[in-house]
């Protein structure tokens, strides 16, 4: 690839410039946040919950070629039919293909990553097919010409008056009032409903027994995409696949509340096939693509495997202190915050800055929430180690040099004290240097006596203090 | 009985008053304290940047200096928990693991050594003082000593713990992650000084001396009157 890679220590940086976005995001995910804890609170038994599905997860895991043949198989037997895709640009080809062979000049969209990841809405404009999006948070973000800051809520970063200004530039009707905007939003959209030749839809789990492909949604875009339009074409990872309703079941069972805090969805869909003889409705063409785009090698190495149990909840995006405060655009992936920082660098297409793995703080908050067990930080340690093979750290390699000989270290710090009211100096002229970073928004805290030379007549004090009180 | 001080490099030369307080807490709940010679860092500047590699020589050092303790007590969640991490960077059959194992399992973080090792809360402390507890990540999530703390705050005489919100959040620390992404690292600082502020406490609390070095020198850089202090220091009190 020729592309430079992206940084994000630069896009954070001018991401946390933007006091507007910065102000929005913190109020909207402090709301995803409060719905989660209340959803969590009010069932006593989501930690079984829990287990139950990490359990499913991992026993998917270990059959997943298996189960992705069963899938196939039971698609077919409905009508459908199944294509894997490598990568995410023969998995974008291979849908404008099948949408221009029909034909196909508008296609509705239910909110998909997987659909992102493909680049897929580019691929389509270059064929000359008009790809709608239809979730109204991906549909603001389509119309402001921008890529979604949240796996689950795209227009996060977006203001309630920035939408109304975008309404207004584009439809010529505008209002603060949500409800109003929803309708009006509602009434471009419907037409496209009605128009569309296709409807392409994401799949948030698809049952291997019964060749199902199940989507939760709150709008039900996402249903009138699969049900409406004569094709429906569903994306897919490899990953997303269980074996039967009852292990689906049991994911349904944590997705929700996870992931907005609810105990069900407004709207549940299980897609099985085509329409078959004698029914009225339902698309006349079904398709599931499955995307590998480097999934295989991650199932195929043990240390990084347990992050294809990640069920996109966004759970851990919404309580990373640096997803958070930097937003999800800084980190020029797909999936940003804890689970993108894991996923995106081992990704083919797109894996974003290879510092990534490196930015975050330990605070483990996303561990914590995973509704599916995932040791992030256990996982960005794995993957720090794989970078850090390929370079020289010498900061790192400089200090433990001095840490394995208490005299190198102690006459460090000595050396360090005697330049200590410098550092500060330091620091005023070269802000890009450690010190001048550290300082930025710190004074300087001071090399002191150390606690060693302290620490005899200290402890004879205390003793003598001890045995006066004894 | 003696126990033995794993004082963190941070304490060592930055906080010493630190280990001055948590010296005087173990005096002061019946043990010997004692400082062996030779301690430099734990390694959790290297495990962090990815360097399982550079840590091992300094887990070996580290089991030497402390394998005879009868009990290991550290001023810190997270180089506590870098400990505890110890025989994870062996391999199974290395016979090492088997002595990191050992030392990692009686090394305590303080606040944990005093209420789950010798049962102990009420240290007869006093400290008149309106104040905010900041849990601290490694502490609280990673080691699983947060409540330790809180028991031990709760019988200090004439503290007043007031809620800070979001308690659970980070402090933007995170050891080199301040030097290498220093305008998150801020904002995420800002927060949580911001939330001391709104909580109308005269001082932070933490366990941890890297939240502390990182909140106290937040707070200074703003002129903001507010105290921070370590566990060990509230509990060894006002004036040792």
């Amino acid at each position: 690839m020729t592309k430079t890679a992206h940084d994000f220590a630069k896009a954070s940086a001018k991401a946390l410039g933007d006091r507007q976005s910065r102000a929005i995001l913190h109020k909207a995910i402090g709301h995803i946040r409060v719905l989660r804890q209340r959803s969590v609170n009010a069932m006593p038994d989501f930690a079984e919950r829990q287990a139950r599905a990490v359990a499913v997860r991992d026993k998917t895991l270990a059959k997943l070629p298996e189960l992705l043949e069963k899938l196939e198989a039971s698609v077919t037997a409905a009508g459908g039919r199944v294509h894997y895709a490598e990568t995410a640009e023969t998995a974008a080809k291979l849908v404008a293909g099948i949408l221009a062979e029909r034909g196909v000049r508008l296609v509705v969209k239910g909110k998909s990553m997987v659909s992102e990841e493909m680049g897929l809405n580019e691929v389509l404009e270059a064929a000359g097919i008009e790809a709608v999006e239809t979730d109204l948070g991906e549909y603001i973000i389509q119309l402001a010409g921008q890529r979604p800051s949240h796996i689950l809520a795209p227009a996060l970063h977006v203001s309630k008056e920035q939408v109304s200004d975008l309404f207004a530039r584009k439809f010529g009707r505008t209002s603060t009032d949500i409800p109003e905007m929803t309708r009006i939003a509602r009434d471009s959209l419907r037409q496209k409903f009605l128009a569309a030749d296709a409807g392409i839809t994401g799949c948030n789990i698809a049952i291997a027994e019964t060749g199902t492909v199940t989507v939760l949604e709150n709008e039900g875009n996402i249903r009138l995409s699969g049900s409406c339009p004569p094709i429906h074409i569903a994306l897919m990872t490899l990953e997303k696949v269980v074996e039967t309703l009852a292990d689906a079941a049991v994911v349904l069972d944590i997705l929700p509340p996870a992931a907005t805090g609810q105990t069900l969805p407004v709207h549940l869909s299980f897609f099985t096939g085509a329409r078959r003889e004698g029914e009225r409705d339902g698309p006349r063409e079904m398709h599931l693509v499955i995307l590998d785009n480097g999934r295989s090698d991650i199932l195929a190495d043990p240390k990084l495997r347990s992050i294809l149990r990640c069920i996109r909840c966004g759970a851990c995006l919404n309580v990373c202190p640096v997803y958070q405060s930097v937003g999800g655009h800084a980190y020029g992936t797909v999936y940003p915050g804890p689970m993108g920082s894991v996923i995106s660098p081992l990704l083919k297409d797109n894996p974003g800055d290879p510092r990534q793995p490196f930015a975050c703080t330990h605070c483990a908050a996303c561990s914590e929430a995973c509704p599916a067990g995932i040791d992030h930080p256990a996982l960005l340690q794995e993957l720090r180690r794989r970078v850090s093979e390929t370079e020289t750290d010498l900061p790192v390699a400089a200090f433990n040099l001095l840490a394995r000989h208490p005299l190198l270290f102690g006459g460090a710090a000595a050396v360090g004290r005697l330049f200590d009211p410098k550092l500060r100096e330091v620091a005023a002229v070269a802000p890009d240097a450690p010190v001048g970073r550290f300082l930025r928004c710190r004074e300087f805290p001071g090399l002191a006596r150390p606690f060693s030379r302290r620490f005899k007549a200290l402890a004879r004090r205390l003793k003598r203090l001890q045995g006066g009180r004894a | 009985m003696e126990a033995f001080l794993f004082i963190p490099c941070l304490v060592e030369h930055v906080l010493p008053q630190v280990g001055e307080a948590t010296t005087a807490v173990l005096v002061r709940a019946g043990l010997t304290p004692v400082l062996p010679k030779g301690q430099t860092c734990c390694g959790q500047f290297a495990y962090k940047r990815g360097r399982a590699d550079l840590v091992r020589p300094l887990a070996r050092r580290f089991v030497e200096i402390f394998q005879d303790a009868p009990v290991v007590v550290c001023p810190s969640g997270s180089c506590t928990a870098m400990v505890r991490r110890y025989p994870s960077l062996f391999a199974k059959d290395d016979p090492f693991r088997e002595q990191a194992a050992q030392v990692a399992a009686k090394t305590f973080e303080l606040g944990q050594f005093l209420v789950e090792r010798l049962g102990l809360t009420d240290l007869g402390a006093r400290w008149d003082l309106t104040a905010a507890l900041h849990g601290s990540c490694q502490t609280t999530r990673v080691l699983g000593a947060g409540s330790a703390t809180e028991a031990l705050l709760a019988k200090v005489a004439g503290l007043t713990l007031v809620p800070l919100a979001r308690p659970e959040r980070c402090c933007g620390f995170g050891g080199a992650f301040s030097i290498d992404y220093p305008e998150a690292s801020e904002a995420i600082v800002a927060e949580k000084i911001d939330d001391i502020v709104a909580s109308g406490a005269e001082a932070v609390i933490t366990a941890e001396p890297s939240c502390l070095l990182n909140i106290a020198s937040a707070m200074a850089k703003r002129d903001l009157p507010i105290k921070a202090l370590h566990l060990a220091e509230v509990l060894a009190g006002e004036g040792i």
